[in-house]
């Protein structure tokens, strides 16, 4: 019977289009690794691993991504430092206190903010943020982490309020009444009773910000100065484990020892990034129960 | 008054206090958000007129458009969308429709949490060694386009899936009832119902995809390229891309240029996400349950 010819059809489509997702995170990962093991059989993994140099171009090269993870890292921990609690709190105020007109308002504020492509972000940090903060701190150079991190702080808020948010709104009403029934304030039912119910969701909201900073190129690439050495301060040049890949892999031959190595930071980004995912969507599911 | 009602007032006066400082947190967050919008809109009106959507970039991009970047954005968005959506959608029907709780779908579930958060300049190196070098498709419109196709896939699941699991279950009941198979029922009583949800999602997802820049920049985009592609074997500008270069590569670009190209990008990704809200809007207005 043709019809259940084409369905037959059809329903292996689908289960084949399920198999695929799987597939492609197989094929990423495997790619990155085949392109990594190249580089680690001619260069120590302790050495990539722990080198304290990155001269990709020297003779001979020294491929050390400490200088980067740590570009990375304090980069992302000066971003969350000011995201986490500014968007915490907005999303309190969303949730909880603003009154209904005015949440429709914020909440459409906040989606135009995450629709904004990094790379604008990158140009208004080039033109007007770096400048500002050079007169404004009388640094040597604006091209420097704090730059990044305030960027990326802005572009982590939306994923920290929206899934906050959606926490805090999901905590059941009769926790609350329970709370004024027995004389608490709103701030008080709020602070001690919602928030706490509604940790294991903000703190997934805070791990995906996390992640999304981690990952970012266009804006540390265009803002951080760009500068390869185990930085001392976060208002410093510096460079991130994204920003190489994307600046070094244009001027790279194919098959050398640089474009595998190059690889090999994707592979960490890459294992980083998965990792940070796997507790956000565990504490996500924590959440829901 | 007596020490209880002193207690209340402290109580009432804590809330007022916490309850400012949340809105005025609140406001830094979306203060930002419009200054930028009007610093870009302020110092791009000079530059924005009709020759510059319409022609090619000129004397080495300091004078002319930037149409061929406007076309490669709009012919990239409409590749990832073609590649993108059927996989999506029959992934998300699996899940939702045909998945049993096992090894099978806990990995495909797993899999879409781990491709949301890959970092976007990984997409960019997979996509440059599996479609550009291994499958020997070039620097191409084909090899981009699957390149954020892949990088769209778990946000148009994850909508997929949250608009196919609103259809009422009583819905498919009655279907299957009156003998349909499985695959009528998803087809003639689920998608329908599901679709406005899916379009959302999609025309968001592309929307993000059209601001990208680190998946393209070694898959597709074309540093300087002032005609139209051919074919799909071809290379483009694209709008973020030509951003970032004439913002950060090239010395001596007038910056009215950059800030009018910041802004043609900017109106097309929000031209885009007030699409999907029309949409969202003109089907919850029929919607019948």
């Amino acid at each position: 019977m043709p019809r259940k010819i084409s369905e037959y059809i059809i329903e292996s489509l689908i289960k084949l289009s399920g198999f695929l997702v799987i597939i492609f995170v197989f094929l990423i990962f495997l790619f990155l690794l085949r392109d990594s093991l190249s580089l680690f059989r001619v260069y120590r993994v302790g050495e990539f691993l722990f080198g304290r140099n990155w001269l990709p171009i020297s003779e001979p090269p020294k491929f050390g991504i400490v200088p980067l993870l740590l570009g990375s890292i304090y980069v992302t921990v000066g971003a969350i430092i000011i995201c986490v609690p500014m968007g915490v709190a907005a999303a309190m105020f969303i949730a909880e206190v603003a009154p209904a007109s005015l949440k429709h308002i914020l909440k459409s504020l906040v989606e135009i903010l995450a629709s904004i492509p990094s790379v604008v972000l990158g140009f208004i940090g080039i033109v007007w943020l770096s400048p500002f903060l050079k007169h404004t701190f009388a640094l040597p150079t604006g091209m420097c982490g704090l730059t990044g991190s305030l960027l990326l702080a802005f572009m982590a808020l939306p994923t920290i309020i929206s899934i906050s948010e959606d926490a805090l709104v999901g905590v059941p009403r009769t926790y609350k009444e329970a709370a004024f029934g027995l004389g608490a304030t709103r701030w008080q039912a709020l602070w001690r009773i919602v928030l706490p119910c509604a940790s294991s969701g903000i703190i997934a909201g805070v791990m995906l910000g996390i992640g999304r900073v981690i990952g970012e190129t266009m804006v540390v690439m265009m803002v951080t100065g760009n500068s390869p050495v185990v930085p001392v301060s976060i208002l410093q040049p510096l460079r991130t484990l994204t920003a190489t890949i994307a600046g070094e892999m244009g001027e790279t031959v194919s098959g050398s020892e640089h474009y595998f190595a190059l690889f090999a930071v994707g592979l960490v980004l890459f294992i980083i990034t998965f990792i940070i995912n796997f507790i956000a969507d565990s504490c996500l599911r924590r959440a829901r129960k | 008054m007596s020490a209880e009602g002193k207690k209340m007032n402290a109580a009432k006066i804590r809330e007022k206090i916490a309850f400012s400082v949340l809105g005025l947190v609140t406001l830094f967050v979306v203060m930002p958000i419009l200054m930028i919008i009007f610093y870009i809109v302020k110092n791009s009106i000079g530059a924005i007129n009709w020759e510059f959507v319409t022609q090619p970039p000129r004397n080495g991009m300091k004078e002319g458009g930037i149409f061929p970047a406007i076309v490669g954005t709009i012919v990239l968005v409409v590749g990832t969308m073609l590649f993108s959506l059927p996989l999506s959608v029959l992934s998300a029907i699996y899940l939702v429709e045909y998945a049993k709780d096992n090894f099978f779908t806990r990995s495909i579930k797993l899999s879409v949490v781990n491709l949301s958060g890959i970092p976007s300049i990984v997409y960019g190196l997979f996509g440059f060694t599996l479609f550009v070098l291994f499958l020997k498709l070039g620097t191409s419109i084909l090899a981009g386009s699957l390149t954020l196709a892949i990088m769209s896939l778990p946000v148009i699941i994850t909508a997929t899936k949250e608009a196919l699991e609103s259809v009422p279950v009583s819905f498919r009941e009655i279907s299957l009832s009156l003998g349909a198979t499985r695959w009528q029922t998803v087809r003639y009583c689920v998608l329908p119902y599901a679709l406005p949800g899916i379009l959302t999602g999609t025309v968001l997802s592309l929307s993000r995809a059209a601001g990208e820049t680190a998946p393209i920049l070694f898959t597709v985009a074309a540093f300087y390229l002032p005609r139209l592609p051919r074919s799909v074997f071809d290379q483009v500008m694209a709008l973020p891309y030509h951003l970032y270069v004439i913002a950060t590569q090239v010395p001596n670009i007038p910056v009215a240029l950059s800030f009018a190209t910041c802004f043609v990008l900017i109106a097309l990704v929000f031209l885009m996400n007030l699409v999907s809200i029309v949409l969202r809007a003109h089907f919850r207005k029929k919607k019948l349950w």
